[in-house]
């Protein structure tokens, strides 16, 4: 049934509402890099519905201190919102984010615009001297890292040697 | 021993770490476009934005446990000097970048070590903080410590400048390893690892770089103190006032 201004909401249903919280949320981009929803990212910890359909959604922060934290809660409140649920966002800090809940077609995201997805945390942590981080540009494995901070907290800055470009690498984190 | 006295201990103790890494992340971010090089510009800034991350979570957490309704803004922008409990080594000024980078390593040493046992706190909040913080802090040790092995093994000028830093800071360590009477509460509770052991474990990390650097590892002398209980020096005014100008000028301001 349409409501009162005579938009159609979701079908009641606790699996439709949450359903619908996840389509929602995955049109939310991260505003630090945003080829990624959040989503992709894997900061969308647990979207539960009660008996009354109402929303209950747990989001999870990169790094403790992102700056973008409070902007992606105002943004997933604004889309589930927008797709006319009702529902309540809290950040959890536990278990913390790890590049592991990066979802495949996020690594694929990331590729695709140069950025080196991160290593799984099963092989060795990027910080370390040896580890071969190719180029995104032009594949050679002859390439350095610049600095272990980027341009935002969850990157690393490198450069190819081969083909000179500076590039961006997810860190492992 | 009461829960409630567990309590207050662990306002306590949460409350001096969440100072000092506030403390901290704003002396870095104070290099903000004055540090040597682009790169170095963005790795101080980035530990910085960690540090006052994790002084947004213990200081919640800390106004949690207290129970007076005061939340991280008011406990970070509403107390004066003499209620802040952070270690005097946070609040000791840059001076130049060696001194920076010294101040940072025995800090990153010390907070590496501590939310590496923290993490198997009995206080189910606090082993969550550290489970996130350590994972920043591993790297921002990695960084101050490459940046010491540097400056010391690298020209006389370097050099000088952060062996002479080192024993100027020395004498601040000591602090770090202190607990009162209702700490060692917790200690026996499992809820704060035990400061002897911690400080084994951070000198050993700390007299491995050191040697790296071919720096001398100061003598465990007189250590200053006064940190923990409000007791400061006078550098800690100037960063509180320029750190809480805004909200004093406008109580209570929202965005």
């Amino acid at each position: 049934m349409p409501d009162a201004a005579g938009c159609w909401g979701p079908e009641p249903g606790a699996e439709a509402v949450v359903k619908a919280a996840w389509d929602a949320l995955a049109g939310v981009m991260d505003p630090e890099i945003p080829v990624l929803s959040i989503v992709d990212l894997g900061i969308v910890r647990a979207v539960s519905a009660d008996a009354e359909g109402r929303l209950s959604v747990a989001l999870t922060p990169t790094y403790s201190g992102c700056p973008a934290t409070n902007v992606i809660v105002l943004e997933a409140e604004t889309a589930l919102a927008r797709a006319r649920l009702d529902a309540r966002v809290s950040v959890v800090i536990a278990p913390p984010w790890t590049t592991d809940w990066i979802s495949d077609t996020g690594r694929e995201k990331l590729a695709e615009v140069g950025i080196v997805p991160p290593p799984a945390s099963g092989k060795r942590a990027l910080t370390a001297p040896d580890e071969v981080i190719a180029c995104p540009r032009c594949g050679s494995e002859d390439t350095r890292q610049i600095s272990r901070f980027g341009s935002t907290a969850c990157k690393a800055l490198h450069a190819c040697n081969a083909c000179l470009e500076p590039f961006d690498v997810f860190k492992c984190h | 021993m009461s829960t409630d006295l567990h309590r207050e201990a662990l306002f306590g103790f949460t409350l001096r770490l969440g100072d000092t890494s506030l403390v901290l992340g704003h002396r870095l971010s104070e290099w903000c476009g004055h540090a040597p090089e682009l790169e170095e510009d963005i790795a101080l800034t980035n530990v910085a934005l960690d540090l006052v991350g994790h002084a947004r979570m213990l200081l919640t957490y800390a106004g949690e446990l207290e129970g007076k309704g005061r939340d991280e803004d008011r406990l970070a922008y509403r107390r004066d000097v003499f209620d802040y409990r952070n270690h005097l080594l946070a609040e000791q000024p840059n001076r130049d970048f060696g001194h920076t980078i010294v101040r940072q390593f025995l800090h990153d040493a010390w907070a590496l070590e501590l939310y590496e046992r923290l993490c198997a706190s009995t206080d189910a909040t606090l082993a969550g903080i550290a489970a996130k913080a350590v994972k920043e802090v591993r790297y921002h040790v990695r960084h101050s410590g490459d940046w010491l092995v540097r400056l010391g093994d690298g020209t006389d000028a370097s050099h000088a400048k952060v062996a002479d830093a080192l024993g100027r800071l020395w004498p601040y360590t000591g602090e770090m390893f202190e607990r009162d009477e209702a700490e060692q509460a917790l200690v026996a509770a499992g809820i704060v690892p035990d400061p002897a052991e911690l400080k084994a474990a951070w000198a050993a990390r700390v007299e491995a770089v050191l040697e790296e650097a071919t720096l001398e590892r100061p003598a465990d002398g007189w250590m200053q103190k006064g940190g923990r209980r409000g007791e400061h020096s006078e550098h800690l005014g100037y960063l509180l006032a320029e750190m809480q100008f805004l909200p004093r000028a406008y109580p209570d301001a929202t965005w």
